[in-house]
């Protein structure tokens, strides 16, 4: 086959080691904003190192991912490059897929085992003996030690905002569809359109999810602090969040190169990947709107 | 395929020069390269700068365990250093390694021209030494460096551990994004860049063992990564994930970390297998005796280990029909790993052997690492189990595993395709001493910790009762010995990177695959053009 005769290598390269230098002065100064704090001292130095080690990266970001884009257009890529970008998109989701198993796990844990045998059930039900008189529910809004974790007065239910969140992601993914579908027949009005709509959406969902967190933090004392039931909250709709805003940062990207007049109606794995992307982004969202929010 | 030819021209000039010369000059090659054999180099060469730091930490522990009483360091100290000894030898030692032959020898195994996606194949490499920077930098740390164990149980981890756990969580996740790029971009290569007319079935194993293992990293890194973000997020911003007083569980934390924990212990081995089946054909001049069952018992034993994780803290309390059921499961992983066994012993069968070193460490790998799997099986017994947990049976058992496990099996496959990397036959007789050496002192090292272990010995202690003396100084003997073996490799290296016999094509007459058609040493640039495979 021809196609193998042109993969690309592409020729030394300095972003691995941009990108290695950003992301270690970035967590290094994350961390030390972090034990600084914790010790009281001052975190004006370590503020620095991070942005230091943010600005090293968004540099990288722009200049890697532009040279790929320059290969790219300059037809340097074979259509066995465009698979090996196809396995790697895929099992890079794949790897966040398990991202948040762990914390899906976590909350699973947690409400079929932990909460009823600190409840005093089952062949573990002697931790209820740590303090006695505590009851299991679901959500948890009075934990075992109230002192040291006052709960929520009230938590988050799922038929206000968070549903209004759910159709604003569904309907982001089905534009999203219609977009690809508009990029293969041609239609690049169509595609900026559907797209810009989509990113649209996304935008409004991180607006909805911002008021939401400030509604829980000032009005019902749901916090990062109120034990169990705000962890898994917080850290499941939060990463998701982080998610939604990185994947918002690829549509807009592809938003861009489209009104750049990149891609071809055969070739455009960039707008692919995000697509995929945020169907990911999406199915991650559907889980959390059924086993966070609604059971 | 036809590549849009237009832009091609505009290009084309350069892109043909840059596949013809050689590498670039300097230190700059070493930073900005992408070509598969340097990077591959580069793995191999820090993870044994990481063997040997880990190493010395290991001897710090020997020398302290030498007497009972406490001599040379105090107990604190002896904490970070079993906790990096064993983060950095997981981490840092083992899993470079396996990478770095990877990066050498898959393309060269499956016709490729390098790794699918060079760029961020460099990016793999160079997080590595960045996360280590950052781990090691914590052993300066006010509070000192980690002192949980390698495997960093909340609540010590959290409520009761060092300062330097923030920085120790952000080298893990460092750790974490490598493995994770260097793992996808080993199925990319593996599935995309194989040359024409070879089936996955055609596979050399050490492709498969690398295929399977890529899969668990891609699978369970990212629940590692939970793990350690669940802890930062409980030290530095009152969660309560592993607080029962908030409805959390430190318990939970074993349960996420061992899911990622099992499968990991065969990460480390699983490659080992792929390339002692390589050396054992090859010494033994005959095929492998069921290639297609390796196959299968190694994919049976990956599926396996994601169902076995509890079996590691049996002793904590979880329910009886869960220990029932990570019983048998784990026990079930004697079925896949026998036929492994069975597969290597049938191979030797018969053949016409020779005992060159890489031979000597993959036989030594079939019968020791054998009985670090039986002792894996006593400890898979979950009512035995309450009686060998935290002892130095533990040490032993995953002693036995890792060093003529995954270790032996580096050495094996360093001693098989050195000639093919430098172009120079190894020094025989040193290799040969080196391996008696290792042989000797590791079995004195770590042989005597079953019976520690068995009288109760308690792991993680820098002091003990007088009755377990005997057993440790021997022990610590070993220990030495094996270790200052290893600068003997050292040399060896070195010795036949910078010259010795020339090494012709095929150094190893039983020796079969792609990579063997190849010059020694291997050109910068190979395979540009695929080879046919009928």
């Amino acid at each position: 086959m021809a196609d193998h005769q042109n993969y690309y290598v592409p020729e030394q390269s300095k972003w691995p080691i941009v990108a290695t230098v950003g992301l270690g002065v970035t967590l290094y100064g994350a961390a030390a904003i972090m034990v600084n704090g914790n010790q009281g001292q001052s975190t004006t130095g370590s503020w620095v190192v991070f942005w230091i080690g943010a600005l090293i990266m968004a540099y990288m970001l722009f200049g890697w991912f532009g040279s790929v884009i320059r290969e790219s257009r300059a037809g340097l890529y074979s259509d066995q490059m465009d698979r090996s970008f196809r396995w790697g998109m895929s099992w890079f989701i794949f790897s966040e897929v398990m991202f948040f198993a762990a914390f899906f796990g976590a909350l699973f844990y947690v409400r079929v085992f932990v909460v009823p045998w600190l409840g005093g059930e089952g062949d573990r039900g002697s931790s209820n003996m740590l303090w006695e008189g505590f009851q299991a529910s679901w959500p948890l809004v009075n934990n075992p030690d109230p002192q040291a974790y006052p709960g929520p007065r009230e938590v988050i239910g799922p038929w206000g905002l968070p549903l209004i969140n759910t159709l604003l992601l569904v309907t982001s993914s089905i534009t999203v569809t219609i977009a690809h579908h508009a990029l293969k027949a041609g239609n690049r009005a169509g595609v900026k359109l559907w797209l810009t709509a989509t990113v649209a959406l996304a935008i409004v969902f991180v607006f909805v999810q911002g008021y939401e967190y400030s509604h829980a933090y000032q009005d019902l004392d749901l916090t990062l602090r109120s034990g169990i039931y705000g962890s898994t909250f917080f850290m499941l709709t939060g990463f998701h969040g982080a998610h939604v805003v990185l994947g918002t940062v690829m549509l807009v990207t592809m938003l861009i190169r489209i009104h750049k007049g990149h891609f071809t109606k055969d070739q455009h794995f960039g707008f692919e990947a995000a697509s995929w992307y945020w169907h990911f982004v999406d199915v991650v969202w559907l889980g959390l709107f059924v086993f966070v929010y609604v059971l | 395929m036809a590549v849009t030819g237009v832009f091609m021209s505009a290009v084309a000039d350069t892109h043909s020069q840059e596949h013809h010369h050689g590498p670039a000059k300097g230190i700059s090659r070493w930073l900005l390269t992408t070509n598969h054999k340097d990077i591959g180099s580069m793995y191999l060469i820090f993870s044994f700068a990481m063997f040997l730091l880990g190493g010395s930490m290991a001897m710090v522990i020997r020398a302290e365990l030498f007497q009972p009483g406490l001599q040379i360091v105090q107990p604190e100290f002896f904490n970070q250093m079993t906790t990096m000894h064993g983060l950095i030898m997981v981490f840092g030692a083992v899993m470079p390694a396996f990478v770095g032959l990877a990066n050498w020898m898959l393309p060269l195994m499956i016709g490729a021209p390098d790794m699918a996606l060079p760029r961020m194949n460099n990016w793999s490499f160079w997080l590595l030494p960045c996360a280590f920077l950052i781990l090691v930098s914590t052993l300066f740390m006010e509070g000192g460096a980690p002192n949980f164990g390698w495997t960093f149980y909340a609540p010590l981890s959290t409520t009761y551990g060092p300062p330097s756990t923030t920085f120790f969580i952000f080298a893990i996740h460092i750790m974490g994004v490598s493995s994770i790029m260097g793992a996808i971009n080993i199925i990319a290569t593996i599935m995309n860049l194989r040359a024409p007319g070879m089936t996955l079935m055609k596979m050399p194993l050490f492709v498969w063992t690398w295929l399977i293992t890529a899969f668990l990293l891609i699978a369970v890194m990212p629940v590692l990564a939970g793990a350690v973000t669940m802890m930062l997020m409980d030290i530095n911003f009152g969660t309560s994930f592993f607080d029962a007083s908030g409805g959390g569980d430190p318990v939970l934390f074993q349960h996420v970390f061992w899911f990622f924990g099992h499968p990991e212990v065969y990460i480390m081995i699983l490659p080992a297998f792929g390339a002692i089946s390589h050396i054992v054909s090859a010494f033994s001049r005959k095929p492998l005796f069921g290639y297609a069952s390796m196959v299968y018992a190694v994919g049976a034993i990956a599926l396996l280990s994601f169902i076995v994780w509890a079996h590691h803290m049996f002793t904590v309390g979880v329910p009886l029909a869960g220990q029932l059921f990570f019983m048998y499961a784990t026990m079930l992983i004697a079925v896949p790993t026998g036929v492994k066994v069975f597969n290597w012993v049938t191979t030797m069968f018969r053949g016409s052997l020779t005992f060159e070193a890489p031979m000597l460490f993959a036989v030594a790998f079939i019968i020791l690492f054998s009985i670090g799997g039986f002792s894996g099986l006593m400890l898979a017994i979950a009512p035995a189990d309450f009686q060998y947990h935290d002892t130095y049976f533990v040490v032993a058992h995953f002693h036995y595993v890792l060093v003529p496990g995954a270790i032996f099996g580096i050495f094996a496959s360093a001693y098989f395709w050195l000639p093919k990397w430098t172009g120079h036959m190894y020094d025989e007789t040193l290799a040969k001493t080196h391996f008696w050496l290792s042989f000797i002192g590791m079995n004195l090292a770590f042989f005597p910790m079953h019976f520690l272990g068995l009288a109760g010995m308690p792991r993680r202690i820098p002091d003990y009762a007088l009755q377990f003396a005997d057993f440790n100084m021997v022990s610590s003997i070993g220990a030495f010995m094996f270790g200052a073996t290893q600068l003997l490799f050292l040399f060896i290296v070195v010795k036949c990177a910078r010259g010795g016999e020339k090494a012709p094509a095929k150094p190893w007459d039983g020796a079969e695959g792609l990579e063997w058609t190849l010059p020694s040493p291997a050109p910068y640039h190979t395979f540009t053009t695929p080879p046919d495979i009928k």
